[in-house]
């Protein structure tokens, strides 16, 4: 479904990425790991058309989206959870939900909008309570869970989700992760983008470190929980956390 | 003094006199007016290029502080204190030598300041005025920051144009001439090639000093509130401090700016204080390459020069608000910093890419 | 000052006050959906005006003001096209600086086409003598018509923000671009909207007030300066709260040029200006909180 070959991108003269090659396959969960900094931000950010690369592909569905605007590449079924959520702080929960589904207008018409919002709600019931409210008064994990059903409402075929646990609480943070797997049962392809290596290799198929810029290890989950590389690098500290706390 | 700031402003010493000598050669010489007009434009637009290129900041009203200095001084010099001659003041001043009595255009006595204590009362007058808006103003930034130096210079334009003791729409005129040294003076009947070379030498004189200074510890620090001013000021830097000093000093040189021109026409009215005239500057400014004070300096004498000859004709605002948008959009560091290929990037539609602000 | 006079005093400040208003409405706009403090805003109102009374020479009334806000709106799309849409990241001095530099080709275009002279269309109801009489006071009729005309756009603009579509997708763009983006919104065809819709609210507040002030090439700068006082007293990207500040500030420099002399008139709305950005630069009613990623 998306396939990036040697992909180079950054900002102004600062180059972030330095030939990434990446793919997803339909209906996996791929989750990319690596420290601050390393820029797995910057990767989705190119992905979805935020940040224009400077040399490389990128494929999705077959098509090189490189040089195409952001509307067109959500349209065409890419959606990105951005990082720090980025949801309308001054409108309501509803509104959110309603500008999301805007690549769908006319898809549907308003019955479809209808069910669209329904399902969202049933994924999410705590967004349906606060339907009313603004978006800037949820907490983080509802805030977070509001960006995903935005993405969501634009019946994304590769679903991209940038540090979906940054900032929330280790609960909340099981419930996100819980929320990816139905997502990807439900039929989307994910590809998610995490600090939080353990979490996100334990709930994805498959794989990359991202090391300054650069992929510097590939594999299925199991292969990379269990490298003593990335164990060290990682891991380490979650290891030994979640072996105090008894992990799950 | 670095040898190589040296040699610049040597250079330009030699430049100034190489143009008299060609426009006497070249029997020309009435363009050295204009040139020396230009040049105490010049004085201003290099004052603002410090303040916007090196300290980052933006001030849409300098031309108030020049209306300012010359207002002041074309007051103090024409204002005939004659009948308060008894005073205690007029009499003291009298004493210390503060003031003159000449003759003016209508063959009547005056008794006024004399030239030299009222360009020192200008200046000052600028100064503090400077300061005193510059401390609660420059804690504004962006937008803010433009409007309110803007409606500063619309207030002064203002009281200009409606204030009888200042002339109204007819400004001062019968400002007598700055004597400078013995036989030479600024303005008058003073030769024009004299009143040449006292302009180019305020001009040299002005770029050593700002050189100096914009290569030196304080230049630095300008530079960091430019580039980052959170983050200059996390690193220590008192950015209130340089930026009230900056736009002061700005200020003074516009301000002195404002009685040399004044003197040198022996006349000043409102429109020296119009909002047009201080766009106009920071168009130059923007030209000339915030930051680059010898390029600044180039293009200030050019345009002013231009627009002064009447070039432009009626389209003066025209071209210097074309200037505005055209620097602005394809070469905001200058038209010498020009990357032609990064200006050509523009053309190409940007990806959906949002805007960042500052 | 007697209770008639008074009321003439108020029902001017009023008048004025609305277009300040609309101005200040137009610059919240702009500034919502792009982050642009947009100087040429007053010469919206100056070309409306222009516009209409040239058309006025060949069309009926209504006709010459519809053409000239359409006129208008399209010249508000061109700025936007031709200066602002391939700035990929303007800095907030650079947008200052072009939008000045805008407002003064306009200005120095209005002035090649319609030269030094006043303009003035007629009034659309009666003529400059006829009054309507008010506790007292008379009162043109025209003076009904600015107040309906600009409240009616408050409203409808408002309206339009609040329920439909394409005002909540103006106010995301305003919100959060990151998030309007990967919602798929079409930002650069939303700015180019917000532009479109405040050069046509100027246009048609520069008609309906101009059998009463007259338009005139220059007429614009003044009119931003005291848009932009507007928008800030109000909060800045608070609409009505624009309306509002536009209002006292119009009854303000009413009252106040009755007392000095009309020369001042223009310093009582910079004094407001500057005390407003020295003291409370949020404004009355507070600015909108905007995150801009």
């Amino acid at each position: 479904m998306l396939r990036i070959r040697n992909l180079d991108a950054g900002y102004g003269s600062l180059t972030v990425l330095r030939r990434v090659s990446i793919h997803v396959k339909p209906g996996e969960i791929v989750a990319i790991v690596g420290a601050n900094g390393a820029g797995k931000s910057t990767l989705l950010k190119t992905i979805v058309g935020l940040v224009r690369p400077r040399a490389g592909e990128v494929l999705f569905e077959g098509t090189d989206v490189s040089r195409t605007p952001t509307e067109a590449i959500v349209r065409a079924g890419c959606s990105l959870v951005p990082e720090g959520r980025q949801v309308f702080a001054d409108m309501t929960v509803w509104e959110n939900l309603l500008l999301g589904a805007h690549v769908q207008r006319g898809k549907g018409g308003r019955a479809g909008l209808q069910a669209d919002l329904d399902r969202i709600c049933g994924l999410f019931p705590v967004l349906a309570e606060r339907r009313r409210q603004l978006a800037g008064t949820l907490s983080g994990g509802e805030q977070q869970m509001l960006a995903m059903g935005r993405a969501l409402m634009a019946h994304p075929r590769l679903l991209m989700l940038d540090e979906p646990s940054m900032g929330l609480a280790p609960l909340i943070v099981r419930d996100i992760f819980d929320i990816v797997v139905r997502i990807s049962a439900a039929g989307s392809t994910v590809l998610l983008v995490e600090q939080n290596a353990r979490s996100a290799l334990k709930v994805a198929h498959r794989g990359y470190v991202l090391e300054t810029g650069t992929i510097t290890m590939q594999g299925t989950s199991e292969e990379l929980l269990a490298n003593r590389d990335v164990q060290r690098a990682y891991l380490g500290k979650d290891a030994n956390e979640e072996s105090e706390r008894g992990a799950p | 003094m670095r040898p190589a700031l040296l040699r610049q402003v040597a250079a330009f010493v030699a430049t100034v006199v190489v143009i008299q000598l060609a426009s006497v050669a070249g029997e020309k010489a009435f363009l050295l007016t204009q040139l020396t007009m230009s040049a105490y434009y010049t004085l201003v637009v290099l004052g603002l290029s410090l303040f916007m290129g090196y300290a980052g900041q933006i001030s849409l009203g300098h031309a108030a502080f020049f209306a300012v200095g010359g207002y002041t001084s074309a007051v103090m010099t024409t204002f005939d204190l004659g009948p308060f001659r008894s005073t205690a003041w007029v009499a003291a001043a009298g004493k210390v030598g503060l003031l003159a009595t000449r003759t003016d255009a209508f063959g009547s006595q005056v008794l006024a300041f004399h030239p030299w204590p009222a360009m020192a009362c200008a200046v000052l007058l600028t100064a503090a005025i400077a300061f005193a808006v510059g401390v609660p103003v420059l804690k504004l930034k962006g937008h803010y920051l433009a409007m309110a130096t803007l409606g500063l210079g619309t207030i002064v334009y203002s009281v200009a144009l409606g204030t009888a003791t200042l002339g109204a729409a007819d400004g001062i005129s019968g400002v007598p001439p700055l004597p400078v040294l013995p036989g030479i003076a600024v303005g008058g009947n003073g030769s024009r090639i004299a009143n040449y070379y006292v302009a180019g030498t305020v001009l040299a004189v002005s770029m050593l000093l700002l050189l100096n200074l914009v290569h030196s510890r304080v230049g630095r620090a300008l530079r960091a509130i430019h580039g980052a001013e959170d983050a200059a000021s996390a690193m220590g830097v008192d950015t209130a401090h340089y930026k009230v000093r900056t736009f002061v000093l700005s200020a003074a040189m516009a301000g002195l700016a404002g009685v040399l021109l004044t003197h040198y026409n022996g006349s000043i009215g409102p429109s020296e204080a119009s909002i047009m005239k201080s766009v106009k500057y920071v168009a130059i400014v923007a030209v000339g390459g915030m930051g680059s004070l010898w390029g600044t300096l180039a293009a200030s004498m050019v345009l002013n020069f231009l627009s002064l000859r009447g070039y432009f004709g009626t389209l003066d605002d025209a071209v210097f608000g074309t200037i505005l948008v055209v620097v602005m959009l394809f070469a905001p560091q200058g038209i010498l910093a020009i990357d032609l290929r990064r200006a050509l990037r523009f053309l190409r539609p940007t990806r959906g890419a949002p805007a960042e602000p500052g | 000052m007697t209770g008639a006079l008074a009321i003439q005093y108020l029902v001017a400040g009023l008048t004025y006050g609305t277009i300040y208003a609309v101005v200040g409405m137009g610059f919240n706009i702009i500034y919502n959906t792009t982050g642009i403090i947009n100087f040429a805003q007053g010469e919206f109102v100056m070309l409306g005006g222009m516009i209409a009374v040239s058309l006025h020479a060949i069309l009926p009334l209504p006709l010459a003001i519809a053409g000239a806000v359409l006129a208008t709106m399209v010249v508000g799309a061109l700025i936007e096209l031709v200066f602002i849409h391939w700035l990929s990241r303007p800095t907030v001095l650079r947008m200052i600086i072009v939008t000045i530099g805008i407002s003064i080709l306009i200005r120095e275009v209005a002035l090649l086409i319609w030269g030094h002279n006043v303009r003035v269309l007629p009034y659309f109801t009666g003529n400059e003598i006829s009054a309507i009489d008010l506790l007292g006071a008379r009162i043109s009729p025209q003076v009904l018509w600015v107040v309906a005309v600009c409240a009616a756009m408050v409203a409808l603009t408002t309206a339009f923000f609040q329920w439909t579509m394409l005002g909540r997708q103006m106010r995301a763009c305003a919100s959060n671009q990151v998030g309007a983006a990967v919602c798929g919104l079409p930002i650069r065809r939303l700015v180019t909207l917000s532009f479109v819709l405040s050069a046509g609210m100027g246009a048609l507040a520069g008609c309906v007030v101009c059998p009463i002030t007259y338009t005139q090439y220059g007429m614009g700068t003044g009119l931003a300066i005291k848009g932009f006082t507007v928008a800030i007293l109000g909060g800045l990207g608070n609409s009505l709260g624009a309306v509002a500040a536009g209002l006292l500030l119009g009854i303000i420099e009413s009252f106040t040029v009755s007392q000095l002399p009309t020369a001042f008139k223009d310093t009582v709305s910079i004094a407001i200006l500057l005390g407003v950005l020295l003291l409370r630069p949020s404004g009355l009613f507070g600015a909108r909180v905007a995150t801009r990623a």
